[in-house]
């Protein structure tokens, strides 16, 4: 054997040494990098908080937008964001779990339902500023809802419809086929079976992928910025409780109003220093709403879990 | 008493066949809803080129094409949508120059290296990342990431494609890092074991055996993130300006599709006016974008698909 092929036995120890080294130093290569992106994070929120702790008080809660910076606040704001909401959880929820049922208990295998599956996760793909060209044309103009709650809301459902198929999928999946058996074997329908054992089982899961929709929402800008939201909105939309008969009034869906992110957008894109303060002041208590959303969700996620034994 | 009997098993049968007929109502019911998700990609297709329709009526495709202005806004307006285009790539190409490398790291020592209390501890932790409303990564890139960068490069204007793209590339982190991990995660782990009998380390298996048998994951982890940070909106339109500006430079100020579209709508343009369809048009091009890099991504996640 030629001797300059093989390798001496201190030769390979010392290849060995080299290239464990290289393990450790590849561990603290994620290590770092994984921290630097949390502790990004990190800085990020404590630095809204810093940035916009002069701000935090109850006046900027109570206030309207205006045009001096110290008295502008994000009431009109943090209403119609809520009520956006509103309208989304309305819409989504149910559409949604519909359409997860549908594809998951009832739908054959054919190629009509391949057509539904890759539209739901085309849609998830879909730029967030395309659905409110789409809201635009179709919501606005087609149907003239103009720039109200009630199109903002129907936009945002549509948005996060793919989120709520997709995790109200998983958690029917989660199911197991014996408890299906057990409930046709009584005779029970496909619908007695769906609504009496299967979803009981998913309200976790669905619960979850609802929150986790929402938290996107509640910050998206460019859809709501597209449709027309306004930034100077000082006014609340008509208040859903009436004085006369029938005493509920559905008059704020078509009021015009303005959101969290947009009032957000609008201070910072001003070239006055003050409003930087307030546009902060709101990132935090919007970043803050979601991380507590996402939190919610987790926790959700955890106790279902821990409940539930096959 | 005979007759009795007869009479309930009559009534189980009424019963089960209303029972039967409710559920065909319901299957129709639930069908719709699925058939909202088809109606929705309908209808995005439909207003988009029925919109952008009035735009091209006045504008030739070959001008829309080659034009090197976009100032449709202007009293000498331009129709050239290649600046839009142009600041788009770019802003995704510094995005995707901080998410590619850190997500894949990151994905890597959460698959193959991090002890298994870390990765659960860690990874919600990271997608709440993901969750940070744009408009505030928007304010995080303006106020905070340009001024840094202007220490560093000195004469780097208040707006620019650099720092929204870095503060983008941070944003999509999650999404190529969770993505692809989850590839990494689906090698057998028979393949590991493979190599590591051979003598391989931690970090050559994961390198040789582990990266490019999960390659076709990756791949589209990375098509995600290109997808969000070519759709991404308000960080741009926060961070790198409303001009459009034809150029690959990031030091440069420049106006994306998404910015654009923004601009106009924050703006209050009648109905009708070109100005209004235009925007249409580009979010036309922008979807077709995002359009073009999901079919290369399916067939390069064919191209690679490893069948274990």
């Amino acid at each position: 054997m030629a001797t300059t092929a093989a390798l001496t036995l201190e030769e390979i120890r010392k290849g060995l040494a080299w290239r464990k080294q290289l393990d450790k130093v590849f561990v603290l290569v994620g290590l770092a990098v994984l921290f630097g992106c949390l502790a990004t994070l990190a800085i990020l929120f404590a630095d809204l908080l810093q940035q916009g702790s002069s701000r935090f008080g109850w006046d900027f809660f109570t206030s309207f937008p205006s045009r001096k910076a110290e008295r502008a606040g994000i009431l009109s704001a943090a209403v119609g964001t809520s009520l956006i909401m509103v309208v989304t959880a309305l819409v989504a929820l149910p559409v949604g779990v519909a359409a997860a049922i549908y594809l998951e208990e009832y739908a054959p295998k054919n190629w009509f339902t391949g057509i539904i599956e890759i539209n739901v996760t085309n849609l998830a793909g879909v730029p967030s500023i395309v659905y409110g060209l789409l809201a635009l044309g179709l919501f606005v103009y087609q149907f003239n809802l103009g720039q109200s709650i009630l199109a903002a809301g129907l936009t945002l459902a549509l948005l996060i419809l793919p989120i709520v198929i997709v995790a109200t999928r998983e958690s029917l999946r989660a199911v197991p086929k014996a408890i299906r058996e057990a409930a046709y074997g009584l005779g029970a329908t496909r619908w007695e079976v769906t609504k009496d054992h299967v979803l009981p089982y998913s309200t976790g899961g669905i619960l979850t992928g609802l929150i986790l929709g929402l938290s996107r929402a509640i910050g998206e800008t460019a859809p709501i910025i597209t449709i027309g939201a306004l930034s100077f909105i000082a006014f609340l939309p008509p208040s859903p409780v009436t004085a006369e008969f029938p005493f509920l009034s559905l008059e704020w869906l078509k009021s015009e109003f303005t959101a969290m992110p947009i009032q957000i957008f609008n201070w910072v894109s001003r070239p006055d220093q003050a409003f930087q303060a307030n546009a902060a002041a709101a990132g935090a208590i919007l970043l803050g709403m979601t991380l507590l959303m996402n939190a919610i969700a987790i926790w959700i996620r955890y106790r279902f879990r821990k409940k539930i034994n096959w | 008493m005979s007759q009795g009997k007869a009479l309930k098993a009559q009534g189980a049968f009424a019963s089960l066949r209303y029972r039967k007929a409710r559920d065909r109502v319901v299957e129709l019911i639930l069908l719709a809803a699925g058939l909202v998700a088809v109606f929705t990609t309908v209808a995005i297709i439909f207003i988009l080129v029925y919109e952008s329709s009035f735009f091209f009526e006045n504008v030739s495709i070959k001008d829309f094409l080659t034009d090197t202005m976009w100032t449709p806004l202007f009293a000498d307006a331009r129709y050239g949508i290649a600046p839009l285009v142009a600041g788009t790539l770019t802003v995704t190409g510094v995005a995707l120059f901080v998410a590619i490398p850190l997500g894949t790291i990151i994905a890597i020592y959460l698959s193959e290296f991090a002890p298994h209390r870390v990765r659960e501890t860690v990874k919600p932790i990271l997608e709440l990342l993901g969750a940070v409303p744009t408009v505030v990564y928007g304010y995080f890139a303006l106020i905070m990431v340009t001024p840094l960068l202007q220490k560093l490069i000195p004469g780097l204007p208040g707006f620019n494609m650099l720092s929204a793209g870095l503060v983008i590339g941070l944003m999509i982190v999650p999404y190529v890092a969770s993505v692809s991990e989850d590839a990494m995660r689906a090698v057998p782990r028979y393949m590991r074991e493979g190599s590591y009998a051979m003598g391989a380390t931690k970090m050559q298996t994961a390198l040789r055996v582990v990266v490019p048998g999960a390659f076709s994951g990756i791949a589209a982890a990375y098509i995600l993130g290109i997808s969000r940070a070519v759709g991404e909106t308000m960080v741009v339109a926060i961070a790198a300006g409303m001009m459009p500006n034809l150029t690959f430079n990031p030091t440069e100020p420049a106006a994306t599709i998404t910015a654009y579209i923004v601009q106009v709508s924050l703006g209050d343009l009648p109905h009708d006016s070109i100005g209004y369809q235009s925007i249409f048009a580009a979010g036309l091009v922008l979807l077709l974008m995002t359009l073009v890099f999901n079919v290369i991504g399916f067939f390069l996640t064919r191209r690679f698909r490893e069948a274990y």
